[in-house]
């Protein structure tokens, strides 16, 4: 059978998911050693959802996730730079050492973040798709939460009025199967997520997560429906992090079995596969490419260990737009 | 929580990760098995639910502890709180009350950014038929706890993520701490300081540094917030005529600003200096390690501020 896809999407996919599992190795050795500090969520394994969604949208569509952020940031265009930056809270960061790792942000690439708050971005992901309808342009939004947040009650109102107002969003759940130490069985006894939208009239589906050619597909035909004004859809992507919840969980909530079967499917290895089984790349081609990889991310604790701390007086700066705002101070 | 779950079959936890996971923090290690997963609920991450679940149940004949994950996801429940559990008694002209404890850690905890490093002990200070305790002191802790349980009427109880490793001597034996009692931490002469919970810290290590140049300061724990034991804090005043707070709110309408009306009504001529208060900075908390301390009250701010009532230093 043709593949539908080619060597420039394999080799742009390969290279993405490796850029972000490096990113995130690397970002969980600094955090040993104390360089990160605060809440980290790492994403290895589940970058072939931000790779299908690379391949299948517009660089001016928007994006907005939870605090599990590294790796979509960096795949809508923040630097790796910058995001090590924030992950070390110096000036340079993505968010100036604000927001630090669950707080990405990037106006320019459309990257609204970075959330901390389980569930409330999906209120948010259809007020940017709103804005976007409402300003009449062909922007899609896509709106990422967990399996743990699709349990919150704000996705029943935000769906009921997607629906209502036909608005241009792709609802992703991205189902790791966990929400810290909680399976999604032990949630609901709803357990394909997707079904959710049936209740409000919102197709819906579900997708192998490990597969960025899935991925990829039910995202082109979702944001397709969002473009031509169909209205939302709701995806439920099948998923799987191969870490615990953040840096401070064991995760002994699974077993081992279960994490090597999905390590057996593991995207980057698949889609590595598929590019030297149709010769799309020598060794040596995917060996400059692991290369740069390498490079990218070395780079980038480089400039986070030599950046600046933010100035002592940031602290009153970015709470008002006011830049004479009367902050009490005693 | 397990002593007042042996003696009193109607209470029951009911939380996020409270019962497999034995507790994001570890606060309810082992109850699961003790009391088995009837009274040990984990819940999936629906916080206006569960609170909403936890007020009804309180209505009818039993006494749940609902604890959140931290207080920053009690906003999504704050509607329960506010405007369901506090206005039981009060809207039903008494046939129903809510006897239920809502609980968790409050404030910052290290690196965490803006979204999860909020104290909120003056929101629900606020509200008429809530009361409010907020303490780390693990004795402190325990006897309010019990008191809480047992208390007819919705608590807001506040601990803090930082400190569930601190250890102090807890007896293994019955006893309640009245809600709505101050503590007189540490005698002094020369000025009172009042704070609660995790400032507590910083208001002891400024005393320890201010008997270092010999001056006696006086440390009140508040531990209950709401009803506010004002007479501890004025008597307190009359002896060593300064006050300073030292507190995590964020300054407009805090603890402190509360504190500060009812001393200079009831203590005006006993002051010799103005009450003088260290909150958080009136911002955010940002994520960078130095805009973190520059946010927090420290020792040593602490320690100048008390000089500064003390006229020794301008
Ligand atoms: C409202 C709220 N409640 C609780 C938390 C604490 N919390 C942070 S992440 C998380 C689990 C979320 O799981 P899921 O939505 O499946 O996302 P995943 O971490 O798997 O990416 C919880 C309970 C929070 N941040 N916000
Ligand atoms: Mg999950």
């Amino acid at each position: 059978m043709q593949n539908p896809f080619g060597k420039e999407t394999y080799l742009r996919w390969y290279e993405m998911m490796l850029l972000l599992r490096r990113f995130e190795e690397k970002a969980g050795q600094l955090y040993g050693m104390q360089k990160i500090r605060g809440f980290c969520h790492l994403y290895i394994g589940q970058e072939a959802v931000a790779a299908g969604i690379m391949s299948a949208t517009r660089e001016d569509d928007n994006l907005i996730t939870a605090y599990r952020d590294h790796g979509l940031a960096i795949m809508k265009g923040i630097s790796a730079k910058e995001c090590m930056a924030e992950l070390y809270g110096k000036a340079t960061g993505c968010t100036k050492g604000k927001g630090g790792s669950m707080h990405f942000f990037s106006k320019e690439k459309r990257f609204f973040g970075g959330h901390g708050i389980v569930g409330g971005q999906i209120g948010l992901g259809a007020g940017i798709a709103f804005a976007e309808q409402y300003n009449e342009t062909d922007r899609a939004t896509l709106c990422l939460f967990g399996d743990g947040a699709a349990r919150q009650g704000l996705l029943h109102e935000t769906f009921n009025m997607a629906v209502l107002w036909q608005l241009p969003v792709v609802f992703i759940c991205e189902n790791n199967y966990y929400a810290m130490g909680t399976s999604v069985e032990r949630t609901s006894k709803v357990l394909d997520i997707y079904r959710l939208a049936d209740a409000y009239d919102m197709p819906g589906d579900s997708i192998d997560g490990m597969s960025c050619e899935e991925v990829h597909k039910g995202i082109e035909r979702a944001v397709r429906r969002a473009r031509e004004g169909g209205g939302p859809t709701f995806l439920e992507i099948k998923t799987y992090r191969y870490r615990g919840h953040s840096m401070s969980d064991p995760a002994k909530y699974r077993t081992k079995e279960e994490l090597e079967e999905y390590k057996e499917k593991d995207p980057i290895t698949q889609v590595l596969k598929t590019i030297t089984e149709n010769n799309w790349a020598t060794e040596e081609e995917i060996n400059m490419i692991n290369e740069k990889v390498k490079m990218e991310v070395e780079e980038s604790v480089q400039f986070a260990e030599e950046s600046p701390w933010p100035d002592d007086n940031e602290l009153y700066k970015d709470i008002y737009m006011d830049q004479d705002y009367p902050f009490i101070v005693d | 929580m397990e002593e007042e779950m042996r003696r009193d079959r109607s209470v029951f936890l009911m939380g996020e990760e409270v019962a497999q996971y034995n507790g994001a923090y570890k606060v309810s290690q082992g109850m699961l098995d003790e009391f088995g997963p009837k009274r040990v609920i984990d819940t999936p991450i629906a916080e206006l639910g569960f609170a909403a679940i936890g007020v009804g149940a309180a209505m009818n004949n039993t006494r749940p502890i609902i604890e959140f994950m931290t207080w920053n996801f009690a906003e999504l429940a704050i509607d329960q709180i506010v405007n369901h559990a506090a206005k039981m008694v009060s809207m039903t002209g008494g046939h129903f009350n809510c006897p239920i404890v809502f609980r968790g850690p409050n404030g910052s905890a290290g690196q965490l950014a803006a979204q999860h490093s909020q104290a909120f002990e003056n929101w629900y200070a606020n509200v008429p038929g809530l009361k409010v305790i907020s303490t780390i002191n693990p004795y402190d802790a325990k006897g309010l706890l019990k008191a809480a349980i047992r208390d007819e009427d919705p608590v807001v109880f506040m601990e803090s993520e930082s400190h569930y490793g601190d250890q102090g001597e807890v007896p293994e034996e019955e006893y309640l701490i009245p809600i709505g009692k101050a503590d007189v931490k540490r005698e002094g002469t020369d000025v009172t300081i009042v704070s609660y919970n995790k400032m507590m810290k910083v208001a002891m290590g400024a005393a320890d540094e201010l008997q270092k140049e010999n001056i006696s300061a006086e440390v009140i724990d508040l531990r209950t917030i709401r009803p506010l034991d004002w007479q501890t804090i004025v008597a307190s005043v009359q002896k060593t005529n300064r006050l300073v707070i030292v507190e995590e709110q964020w300054p407009f309408a805090s603890i402190s600003s509360e504190i500060s009306y009812r001393v200079q009504k009831e203590a005006f001529d006993y002051l010799d200096a103005p009450i003088r208060r260290l909150c958080s900075a009136d911002a955010n908390m940002h994520y960078a390690p130095n805009l973190v301390a520059a946010y927090l009250p420290d020792v040593p701010r602490t320690v100048k501020m008390v000089k500064e009532v003390m006229y020794m230093v301008k």
